[in-house]
């Protein structure tokens, strides 16, 4: 049996010792994330750990609103440098004041004990 | 008869459909339900439960509810499906069932749903488990998608709050003609508009209901349709495309699978959007029926706010939308895409009351189901 690696156990390890890592498969140089054990689509299964350049630019944008406007806080998806595309959000700034097209830069933050990939703006 | 691209086309009708419980349902069960709706559909058809041999069914908060409704109802059906794509997995069930008659795998297929959460709220909420790759994002499941999803079609084609609170105007004009609807009060743009917001584009009236409601619909092959009860509706084409589960892996947020199932439900009725005289589209949120229209081909992609200005799709308008009230202002227990597909049958009968449709001869019902990730195309004509 070949050794399976563990997609989202890795990724969490790394994150946990501070670096924000996304797959790329060595055959067609395409990016992947969420970490899977094969690319999307063209099914490689040659995918290795490479540092994400943690460049983004904003997507899409909502604001969860809440009774006290101070705890409503957004929830954004960002393109990735590199391609993919996740769900995040945008700290160090209004959550009203984030915008579609805005650049931003990943940051670890601790959500709890947890280490949390979170954007700010660049 | 034959199946040509993909579907076996006018080869299957409904014959029985039926709604049970709309709004509130207390003190029953969601099988109870649906098996009420299935018995009320069969005895619309002319058909008794010994007739039926398929169930497909989709039950709110059991993952065997196929076999849980064969046993209830006493049945040993040939198949039994509970597929989980969500609100569009009725739409589904006629594709389904479709291919299963005509291949003489069966002979009678009833489609039956129902929930009650609004009267009987689940103790848990365990048919789905939250990405590990959003949940800590505490997006509002499933508001906060659909309104990336808006946010998106607003930065790119111009599309306005007002143009989205149209969606919900218009389906409250529906549902104050359709007696069965749950919410019948006067709604204006302003109302919509300054309504609670929930999850920025959306407020709270942006959203569909959460209340009780069961349907059912009973399919036979085209030659024994004839003899039921009522005027058959004939299955012309149905579709079905899935793209993703999660909203960050929609390949284009203003790009639903109706794209894909909708051009491939219409080729294979030999019908397009021009000839259609009701569309029967899942509104979850305002912003569905707009991107289901664009997918359609009812108008180009980025039209959709500006086709539904003006009260077009309410009554009177230039093309007749979500005729029942919608999952807006009339039901929406959790999966609402069996009510579609029953609120096109009786529009094609002309059994639809003050709400009628004239002349009414083809429609389209287009399920969707998760995060606008499963999307479910069906062709139906006045037979």
């Amino acid at each position: 049996m070949t050794t399976m690696i563990q997609p989202e156990a890795e990724w969490r390890a790394h994150l946990a010792e501070g670096r924000f890592m996304i797959q790329r498969s060595r055959s067609t140089g395409g990016h992947v994330f969420y970490p899977r054990i094969v690319e999307p689509g063209t099914g490689a299964d040659d995918l290795e750990w490479v540092e994400a350049s943690g460049r983004a630019i904003v997507h899409a944008v909502t604001v969860v609103r809440k009774k006290d406007p101070a705890d409503s806080y957004n929830v954004v998806l960002v393109d990735l440098a590199e391609g993919p595309r996740l769900m995040s959000r945008v700290d160090g700034v209004d959550a009203d004041a984030v915008r579609i097209g805005m650049d931003v830069r990943a940051r670890i933050v601790r959500d709890g004990e947890t280490p949390l990939l979170v954007f700010v703006p660049a | 008869m034959s199946i040509a691209r993909g579907f076996p086309s006018r080869s299957t009708a409904i014959v029985g459909a039926a709604t049970y419980g709309i709004g509130r349902c207390p003190g029953v069960s969601a099988v109870d339900m649906a098996a009420r709706a299935g018995m009320l559909a069969l005895a619309d058809a002319g058909l008794t439960l010994s007739d039926v041999d398929a169930l497909y069914t989709s039950a709110p908060y059991e993952a065997l509810g196929g076999m849980e409704l064969a046993e209830y109802l006493g049945l040993t059906p040939k198949v039994v499906d509970c597929n989980r794509t969500g609100g569009s997995a009725f739409e589904v069930y006629v594709q389904q069932a479709a291919l299963a008659l005509e291949a003489g795998l069966i002979d009678c297929a009833l489609i039956a749903y129902g929930s009650n959460p609004a009267s009987n709220p689940p103790l848990s909420v365990g048919m789905t488990r939250q990405s590990p790759w959003e949940a800590p994002y505490r997006p509002l499941a499933p508001i906060s998608s659909y309104a990336l999803a808006a946010s998106r079609h607003m930065h790119l084609y111009g599309t306005t709050r007002s143009q989205l609170a149209e969606v919900a105007v218009a389906a409250r004009r529906w549902a104050q003609l359709n007696p069965e609807a749950a919410m019948r009060d006067p709604l204006g743009i302003d109302e919509v508009l300054s309504a609670r917001m929930v999850s920025d584009p959306l407020t709270v009236r942006d959203c569909c209901l959460f209340n009780d409601g069961a349907a059912a619909v009973v399919m036979v092959r085209a030659d024994r349709a004839k003899d039921c009860a009522r005027r058959p509706v004939e299955v012309l084409g149905a579709a079905h495309a899935v793209t993703h589960r999660e909203i960050s892996s929609m390949p284009d947020l203003t790009v639903t699978g109706a794209a894909i199932s909708g051009p491939q439900a219409f080729a294979q009725a030999g019908v397009g959007p021009a000839d259609i005289d009701l569309a029967m589209l899942y509104d979850a949120f305002t912003i569905t029926p707009i991107l289901f229209l664009e997918d359609l081909g009812f108008c180009p992609k980025g039209e959709g706010g500006r086709f539904v200005a003006d009260g077009a799709i309410g009554p009177g308008g230039r093309l007749a939308v979500n005729t029942n009230g919608g999952g807006l202002s009339c039901v929406h227990p959790g999966m609402y895409g069996l009510f579609l597909l029953v609120e096109a049958v009786r529009q094609l009968r002309g059994e639809a009351g003050e709400r009628q449709v004239q002349n009414a001869e083809l429609a389209v019902a287009h399920g969707n189901g998760g995060v606008l990730s499963s999307e479910a195309t069906v062709v139906l004509a006045r037979g």
